[in-house]
């Protein structure tokens, strides 16, 4: 999987060479795997005074976890967080440090000829978020106010419609401006909810169970941010798509509150104390040494080529 | 009318890692016990272990129904040989009488990927690894399932396994004690269930040696 994703178009942006091939498949009777849920669990939920996101902190390739603890809460403005399923899932390289460790974001069963539309998938991906938050300051400087997370959504949504859901960005996006709390979700084909409490990714329907017992309107800080964690813990312990621990994003007007790691309910269980050492190299099964030229001797101060 | 590929397969997989390490009087039989199916877990208590006869133990891991099934025919034959024999099958016979099941359904295999433990006829540990089909090996240690790939390279550079093509052919048995091979076996499932989601909740571990078998749990992380 990872020798696929290294195959990238080197131009970037994406490669449809497959598309005919892929077509020709699908007409044989191959099922086209569907994209939408990924390995994840993001919620969101509106409280008394404002808007908590929360997400686990797996990213998994495959059967593989790559990251036990990436970032899923993205910075769009001061007052607008936005957590990403899916291809946004990706830690800091979407919100500005780059990072290049894994290149293939997708969770399912992918046959092998979709990888690489995943990874100009990645790279689209990756300049996505951080494109909407550097478009969302040049308009904050544009108009001198604060942020509207409805301009945000517009942005994003008008984003992912045009790449027709090639994007496959699944996205929570919350944050609080003068017009009050809001939370949206994204899918990746453009379309959007308004809704008092989401959930996105593979383990949403855990989250969301939890959601629907437990969830009513005029929560207070202490009660939401335990109603999330409780959401993406559900996610974590019974999606295997989700897991390690969670994060948290409170925000309320005029502040803010990123709590990283907010649960660590999966320790490590077991440390040998010993320890290990790994001294043994590679077995010598035999040595032969063929010298290529023949050894010559440079005598100094020989006959130097003269004019 | 286009051609149609089938849509239903017979088989799933179930999930989970299976590990075994022969010593020289003992051998060490671990399993995790996480079933699941897709991104969903069926259970977190799930037993892969099975005990054949006195010295023989099998984990597999693969499609539970297959194993289950597999486990039944094997329990049977082994039943009919203690008929007919009045003495309990050895671990190399019942190595190859599983040998003999798995190519009996050559052209509709058991998705099961078997591990084989227990002691030979001179009390030495022995492990059999095989594929779906029935393809056999005594070796030293093995690891079959989800998480064998990252497991099996942890055990080749720690059990110093002889390369086949030095001489003189080496012993399979490991030189460890039975106390430093259940803490590397322990060790190599918290490892691989950090990277591997189908493999978590518990581990499950039988020890057999000269004086009996014994069984012993240690928690998982169940993320």
């Amino acid at each position: 999987m990872i020798r696929e994703a290294m195959e990238m178009p080197p131009k970037g942006g994406f490669s449809f060479d497959l598309c005919k091939r892929n077509d020709m498949l699908v007409k044989k009777g191959l099922k086209e795997p569907s994209f939408l849920k990924t390995g994840t669990t993001i919620v969101g939920l509106i409280f008394k005074d404002g808007v908590i996101l929360g997400a686990d902190t797996r990213a998994t390739e495959g059967p593989i976890v790559a990251d036990k603890n990436c970032e899923k809460i993205h910075y769009m403005a001061p007052n607008i967080y936005c957590c990403g399923a899916g291809t946004a899932a990706d830690t800091e390289a979407v919100t500005g440090t780059h990072n290049f460790c894994s290149l293939s974001r997708c969770n399912q069963h992918v046959p092998f000829y979709f990888i690489c539309l995943f990874s100009a998938n990645f790279i689209l991906q990756w300049l996505f978020l951080d494109m909407v938050s550097s478009q969302l300051k040049l308009h904050r400087y544009h108009t001198g106010r604060e942020s509207r997370v409805v301009t945000a959504l517009s942005l994003l949504k008008s984003h992912l419609f045009s790449y027709q859901g090639y994007v496959s960005a699944a996205l929570v996006l919350g944050g609080v401006d003068v017009t009050g709390p809001h939370l949206h979700t994204i899918y990746p084909h453009g379309s959007t909810d308004t809704l008092p409490f989401a959930t996105m990714g593979s383990g949403s329907l855990a989250a969301m169970a939890v959601f629907e017992s437990k969830y009513r309107e005029g929560l207070t800080r202490d009660e939401g941010v335990k109603l999330v964690s409780e959401a993406i813990c559900s996610g974590i312990f019974n999606d295997l798509g989700s897991g390690s621990n969670v994060d948290i994003c409170v925000i309320t007007q005029g502040e803010k509150e990123y709590l990283r790691n907010h649960m660590l309910p999966n320790p490590r269980t077991y440390i040998s104390e010993k320890g290990y050492s790994f001294s043994k190299k590679t077995e010598v099964l035999r040595t032969k040494i063929t010298p290529l030229r023949e050894m010559v001797e440079v005598i100094e101060g020989g006959d130097a080529m003269e004019e | 009318m286009t051609k149609q590929q089938a849509n239903w397969s017979p088989y799933d997989n179930n999930g989970g890692t299976c590990v075994a390490i022969a010593g020289a009087d003992y051998c060490v039989i671990a399993a995790d016990t996480r079933m699941s199916s897709g991104y969903n877990i069926l259970t977190r208590d799930y037993s892969k272990i099975i005990q054949l006869a006195d010295k023989s133990v099998m984990a597999s891991s693969g499609f539970q129904a297959d194993v289950r099934a597999l486990q039944k025919v094997l329990a049977s034959r082994h039943l009919l040989y203690q008929h007919q024999h009045n003495k309990q099958m050895s671990c190399p016979a019942m190595a190859q009488l599983l040998s003999n099941t798995l190519y009996y359904k050559r052209f509709f295999p058991y998705y099961a990927f078997n591990v084989l433990g227990g002691l030979d006829n001179e009390g030495k540990g022995c492990v059999f690894t095989y594929d779906a089909v029935g393809s056999y090996e005594r070796v030293g240690y093995s690891s079959q399932g989800s998480g064998s790939t990252l497991i099996t390279p942890f055990l080749d550079n720690q059990l110093k396994s002889p390369s086949p093509l030095l001489l003189p052919a080496k012993d399979a048995v490991t030189p460890l004690s039975e106390a430093e091979a259940i803490d590397l076996v322990k060790t190599c499932f918290a490892s691989a269930t950090e990277r591997d989601i189908y493999t978590g909740d518990k581990l499950e571990i039988i020890v057999l040696n000269a004086s009996g078998i014994r069984q012993e749990y240690m928690e998982l992380r169940k993320d």
